[in-house]
């Protein structure tokens, strides 16, 4: 565009502003998973300047247990959403939604998936504050790395509209892995990006994905889709359905979702659970807890810190310094030091033989 | 310049980078926040989270179990 250069010889200043549609603006959902980071690179690749946009509910893989297990620190820790926002070149907007999200996880208006994974509800919800952001940034729409068929839940094409439409962000939401396989957006209605442009991609298979990731010289991209919450681990959820019942309320703070992806859990009782560090990392994370809950520790041996959650009277108490004992290097010794220190930070020491293989059944394994 | 604190011990990734993220938010070009914290996953995030948004980390300090990050806020381009 000729005229836009600049200022010459008292002509009048064309700004792009004025020849050509102002730039269009789009937030992404960035999980930092593979098909987020292609979805918002191909909408790069179409002039829209992107900024990536990343929930935390508190169930997120991504960071935590990387961080708290000894064996895993070997890996290199970095927050995928970060590292793909980094290899995109767009801002990342890190958006804490750890209350917000108890609704959306306690009363799903869809039902849960085949654990507590309440899918279809979450992705609405994501949308709709993608979309409230996008409102108060005055950005055009929204992308995401959705691809139809992929999540038995929430990325089915009788599924897709129900999340433009419960989210509120209708038609300014575009999916364009697979844009030509549904109807036309507003952005390519009014040919903000080109459709032709955009992908049809179906299905589980990540082969396309791929492919393209090494069109566009992209490597060492985080793994699976859908592996990236706690929610839809057989485990966790079991957990958290135990957590619940023990306390006779669906309810739960970020400490308990923090806790439940640590440790063995061990419930004897209605009245008491017992978390075991299996590790160093899971014992000095499970030490950050210790005054907010009772727990033992071996004394006369080595063994790990174990934290106690509930009402426990004389005799669980008992019972969970033998097991505290069982977990120690002492597990074969007939006696083993136990010391168990209340909230107050009272400590008193309980010497007790270490309970028996046989007499910890699997069934008190959470 | 001030340079302003940012308590985030004992918060596990993402949280420190999301309080440095809203702390940074309230503050103007050219000043400071030093962040403390104890997740090791921070030496890496929040200067991550830095480059992307366009801020200077000046200084990576660890005494003991503690990690202390010196951050020069940038002007959001």
């Amino acid at each position: 565009m000729g005229f836009a250069a600049g200022p010459i010889g008292g002509f009048p200043v064309f700004t792009s502003e004025v020849f050509m549609s102002r730039q269009r603006k789009a937030v992404a959902l960035i999980s930092g998973g593979l098909d987020s980071m292609l979805a918002a690179r191909l909408i790069q690749e179409q002039g829209i300047h992107v900024e990536g946009i990343n929930f935390f509910t508190g169930f997120c893989v991504e960071g935590h247990t990387h961080a708290i297990r000894k064996k895993d620190q070997s890996r290199p820790k970095r927050n995928n959403a970060l590292w793909v926002a980094e290899q995109l070149g767009i801002k990342l907007h890190i958006i804490d939604v750890v209350e917000e999200y108890k609704d959306v996880l306690l009363n799903p208006k869809h039902g849960y998936g085949a654990n507590m994974n309440p899918c279809l509800d979450c992705k609405g919800f994501m949308v709709r504050k993608a979309h409230e952001w996008m409102q108060e940034n005055d950005f055009d729409f929204i992308i995401t790395g959705e691809v139809v068929g992929q999540r038995p839940m929430s990325q089915r094409k009788d599924t897709m509209p129900v999340v433009a439409r419960e989210s509120g962000a209708e038609d300014r939401l575009l999916r364009p892995l697979c844009a030509k396989l549904l109807p036309p957006t507003l952005p390519e209605r009014e040919g903000w990006v080109d459709r032709e442009k955009l992908l049809d991609i179906s299905g589980r298979s990540r082969k396309r994905q791929m492919e393209l990731a090494r069109q566009f010289g992209i490597q060492d991209y985080a793994q699976p889709a859908g592996g990236c919450c706690f929610l839809t681990d057989e485990t966790y959820s079991r957990r958290l359905v135990d957590l619940w019942q023990a306390r006779n309320e669906r309810d739960y703070q970020l400490d308990d979702v923090m806790l439940l992806k640590v440790g063995r859990h061990i419930r004897p009782n209605p009245r008491f659970k017992l978390i075991v560090g299996r590790e160093e990392g899971e014992n000095r994370f499970l030490e950050g807890y210790r005054k907010q809950f009772i727990h033992l520790h071996p004394e006369s041996h080595t063994g790990p810190l174990v934290l106690l959650d509930g009402q426990p009277d004389e005799e669980d108490l008992e019972l969970a310094a033998r097991i505290t004992a069982r977990f120690s290097k002492g597990r074969n010794a007939p006696r083993v030091t136990v010391a168990v220190t209340d909230r107050d930070g009272e400590t008193r020491r309980l010497e007790v033989p270490p309970l028996p293989a046989h007499e910890l059944p699997e069934s008190w394994y959470v | 310049m001030t340079t302003h604190r940012l308590d985030a011990r004992r918060l596990l990734c993402p949280m420190p980078v999301i309080r440095t993220q809203n702390k940074v938010a309230e503050l103007a070009p050219g000043d400071r926040l030093e962040v403390l914290c104890t997740d090791p996953g921070a030496k890496a995030d929040i200067p991550a989270w830095c480059r992307i948004n366009g801020h200077r980390v000046i200084e990576i300090r660890e005494r003991g179990n503690e990690i202390v990050l010196l951050i020069e806020v940038g002007d959001g381009a």
